[in-house]
């Protein structure tokens, strides 16, 4: 083989592969669109803001709004309920992290990290999804007189948090703020 | 799955293993990498492949499209105007598939010339050709539910004038124009039922193509000489001659969709279209999509009762049989050669054809009116007696001229002169695998 | 064959001159009682977003918003475009959310099953300014006042041959918004003498479907106040409402056109490599 030869042989084995390669990123820049439409669209997004008017809730009551297409319990808790929560050490409870998107990743799950905040212990406001399989648990009810799901007998305490049952998680508290006093903004 | 034998050797284990049980690669192999094709085709034989991938396209931009439409009268328009403003890629996924299928028509009336120009209809094609009739039918069908997805006001009104066709009909029309529309007029059943034929369509589309690739390998493929594969050297291997031919065309082909799609998204649609459909008030002035519109200025050049057949029928028959008739084109060429090339006579009448066929389209978009119906009544005449008088008659009048012995030879012949390319002549049956 | 061949080249030339008179003719008959419309063509206009770089002007678009707030959505709505779109003209989160807040948009049920009024969120869309559409049509005349949302697409007069060929390599796609601006600007044609103009319409021989329509010349000079400085003139009016109508149609055109660049400049590289390696592999086979 001449020198000629190798040369001609390197040039065309330099055009095959920059050929394969121009074409490789062509079918990846083609793929993307068809990918990126999967993703929640503009007025999606949009909409995953709402605010709530929580002047009729009393302490005692509770309201469950539609946020994302979960429901939001928004509850104003009672005395009681706040005490009986307060009083649990950390050590019992079987997932021990606030699950608060409003605070670090790795706050405890105090019942104050758990509610609306200082001045606002009161409010509680998460997401009513359990953390198990997706169902929605009823209010007031189960073993310590928060909420309990029905569909596999997870029990939550009076702040929502996972006490029994094969539930992994505290009911994840979105992020929301007080914009006035009887206003609250999700998302 | 022509060329008799298989050249297709496994050479690993777990090829020999596969092949023995399910000789799919040796399959692919024998159709797309080993497969003989003429090495004297041009361009315009390039249009079988840059259809394909064009109908791998819409049916792909036709499946995300389908995540985010809504077969509803009530939600449909603003579900398509969703899809362009608010989901994510969603403008440029809609004008895909809208600039699309006018790609593809484009593409297959290229290639539908293409075969006319070279006698690809004749024998032992005839088969083939029938299957390509059958794909451009399914084409229409498909193409027209598509344009009534969008509910704006030519889909409605379009949807309404062509199912209008079934009632010229004698007796039955009627009958069946309900039974199309599921209703008596466009409505929510008949979108409904359109949208479920529309993503279907394209399925069996697919399905007739892999009967028209089959019917392709069985026979080969014709070439611009017209004459038939007599020796090795005649041919090249599909992979890479021809499939770097077509890749080269394709990339082409794709730079000028592009450029429909990103610059000129709406110059092939009709304004109209981006109202929503109102049952109560027909535009001033309705018009198919451009494919459909030489059959269009078909349809309305029959102003006139023949016999005891009204105009309205005798439209919508001439129309009709516009179509019909390219299913007996294989029947009607009497000719023996089958290249224009070697047929001076022909392709005089053959260009005629086309550019009658282009004229016939700008017709379809005029108002019937005035001059523009003797000019619609003088095309379609020509239109019929291309394929029912000059096809035959000429075949049988005409002088051909003198055709090669093989296509070598009249490769050969061709590149004579340019002394660098014969000494690589003998190479050829080498690059056969 | 030639000979053949040149006579009916000729026999087609000839044809078409005569169609071409027989047209001119016809023409001239309907001067006075037109059976085409438009009368007049459009006038074609300089547009910031025509072209393949083509982009909206910022400020041309806010003030559009203005016009159209101000005159035209007295009547017209617009209701596939929603508030939060308006970020895209160049308006903070906080001024869209006020811009949202100054319409009112009515809601609900509330928890006692009625509907209520409140004032508009960005989520929300330009709402109508009638409660339906037999509303609109019995507040104007029986004409229902067509949507805004798409209307720079909606409308175009046709082009004709040959001017529909050339448009596609010079990239004409501003039918719509300059059949907008010729109709806004062309109320104050006078109809020719002996044409008839039925009563509660008005002349406008711009008007793709007649001689006149239902409304009335809708724009007057300094009828809108503008902040930047530009003519308050209806000229300037027609101009940047039509942009922001266009703008309404097809918010995502820059978009389209900056992608579409990159996606020509890597297709025709593509082209040639892929043409390079063709010629190499075919280097040695004549055909």
């Amino acid at each position: 083989m001449s020198a000629n030869d190798t040369i001609d042989q390197n040039r065309r084995d330099f055009l095959y592969i920059a050929t394969g390669m121009a074409g490789a990123v062509g079918a990846a820049a083609v793929a993307w669109p068809f990918i990126d439409q999967m993703r929640p669209d503009a007025s999606t997004l949009a909409a995953s803001s709402i605010e709530v008017d929580v002047a009729s809730v009393t302490p005692g009551m509770s309201l469950t709004v539609k946020w994302r297409g979960k429901p939001v319990f928004i509850r104003n808790r009672t005395p009681e309920e706040i005490k009986a929560a307060q009083d649990v050490p950390l050590a019992e409870l079987k997932d021990p992290v606030a699950r608060n998107a409003n605070l670090a990743n790795d706050a405890e799950a105090t019942d104050i990290d758990r509610s609306a905040g200082e001045g606002k212990e009161n409010w509680l406001v998460m997401v009513g999804v359990c953390t198990h399989l997706g169902c929605v648990p009823l209010g007031q009810q189960g073993d310590f007189g928060g909420w309990f799901c029905p569909c596999h007998g997870s029990h939550y305490d009076t702040a929502g948090r996972i006490r029994r049952g094969p539930a992994p998680e505290n009911l994840p508290v979105p992020a929301f703020q007080f914009i006035s006093d009887t206003k609250i903004r999700i998302g | 799955m022509s060329g008799g034998h298989s050249t297709y050797t496994p050479t690993t284990g777990f090829g020999k293993w596969f092949d023995a049980r399910m000789p799919l690669p040796r399959l692919i192999h024998d159709s797309f990498v080993s497969y003989p094709v003429p090495r004297n085709l041009n361009y315009a034989y390039t249009f079988g492949g840059i259809l394909s991938i064009m109908l791998v396209a819409q049916i792909l931009t036709g499946v995300v499209l389908a995540m985010h439409y809504a077969a509803d009268t009530t939600l449909a328009f603003g579900s398509v105007e969703k899809i362009m403003r608010d989901v994510n890629s969603g403008w440029l996924l809609r004008y895909l598939h809208s600039n699309g299928a006018s790609m593809f028509f484009i593409a297959v009336y290229i290639h539908i010339f293409r075969g006319l120009y070279y006698g690809s209809y004749k024998a032992p094609r005839e088969l083939l050709w029938i299957l390509g009739c059958i794909i451009y039918l399914l084409m229409m069908a498909t193409g027209f539910m598509g344009y009534v997805l969008p509910w704006g006001q030519m889909s409605g009104w379009g949807a309404t004038v062509i199912t209008g066709f079934f009632t010229a009909i004698p007796l039955v029309g009627t009958w069946i124009q309900e039974l199309l529309l599921g209703g008596f007029s466009v409505d929510n059943p008949t979108l409904n039922r359109f949208f479920a034929l529309h993503y279907l369509l394209p399925f069996m589309i697919a399905g007739v193509v892999v009967l028209h690739v089959w019917a392709l390998h069985v026979v080969g493929q014709t070439n611009p000489t017209g004459i038939e594969v007599k020796s090795k050297t005649d041919t090249v291997a599909f992979t890479p001659y021809a499939t770097l031919k077509d890749a080269f065309a394709m990339i082409l082909f794709l730079a000028f969709f592009a450029y429909f799609v990103f610059y000129i998204p709406n110059y092939l649609g009709h304004p109209d279209n981006y109202t929503q459909f109102d049952s109560l008030k027909t535009p001033a002035h309705i018009v198919p999509e451009w494919y459909f519109l030489p059959f269009y200025a078909i349809l309305r050049a029959i102003t006139f009762n023949i016999g005891p057949i009204d105009s309205k029928l005798g439209g919508v028959l001439a129309m009709f049989g516009a179509i019909a008739v390219l299913f007996v084109v294989p029947w009607l060429d009497t000719s023996k050669v089958k290249s224009a090339r070697y047929r001076p006579s022909y392709r005089v009448f053959y260009w005629l054809f086309a550019i009658n066929a282009i004229f016939l389209g700008w017709l379809g978009s005029k108002p019937a009116e005035g001059w523009y119906i003797p000019a619609m009544q003088i095309s379609t005449l020509y239109y019929f007696a291309f394929f029912l008088v000059v096809m035959p008659v000429l075949g049988l009048i005409e002088t051909p001229r003198k055709t090669p012995n093989s296509i070598t030879e009249a490769v050969l012949e061709k590149n004579r002169g340019g002394s660098g390319h014969l000494a690589g002549a003998t190479a050829v049956p080498e690059t056969k695998g | 064959m030639k000979k053949i061949l040149a006579c009916l080249v000729a026999a087609g030339l000839f044809a078409l001159a005569g169609a071409g008179i027989a047209f001119a003719q016809e023409e001239a008959a309907h001067e006075a009682e037109p059976t085409h419309f438009p009368i007049h063509k459009p006038k074609q206009e300089d547009w910031s977003f025509a072209g393949p770089f083509g982009k909206y002007d910022k400020g041309q678009l806010q003030r559009g918003l203005k016009v159209y707030k101000e005159v035209c959505a007295a009547c017209h709505s617009m209701n596939l475009v929603p508030f939060r779109t308006l970020g895209e003209l160049g308006y903070s989160d906080a001024q869209v959310k006020a811009f949202a807040a100054e319409y009112t948009v009515q809601d609900g049920p509330n928890a006692d099953g009625e509907m209520f009024e409140r004032p508009g969120i960005p989520s929300d869309y330009f709402p109508s300014p009638f409660p339906n559409k037999e509303a609109a049509a019995a507040a104007n005349g029986g004409a229902v006042p067509p949507d805004f949302s798409l209307i720079a697409k909606a409308r175009g007069v046709e082009r004709g041959f040959p001017t529909f060929v050339f448009d596609i390599f010079t990239q004409y796609a501003e039918n719509g918004p300059d059949y907008i601006h010729s109709l806004l600007t062309g109320y104050d044609e006078q109809p020719p003498a002996g044409m008839e103009i039925a009563e509660g319409t008005h002349y406008n021989p711009y008007f793709i479907a007649g001689k006149s329509l239902a409304m009335a010349k809708p724009l007057s000079d300094d009828q809108v106040t503008y902040d930047d400085g530009s003519p308050q003139t209806v000229d300037q009016y027609a101009r940047d409402v039509t942009a922001f109508l266009m703008w309404a149609a097809e918010p995502h055109l820059e978009t389209r056109k900056q992608t579409g660049f990159g996606v020509m400049v890597f297709l025709v590289l593509f082209a040639g490599l892929v043409y390079l390696t063709k010629r190499k592999v075919w280097a040695d086979i004549p055909h």
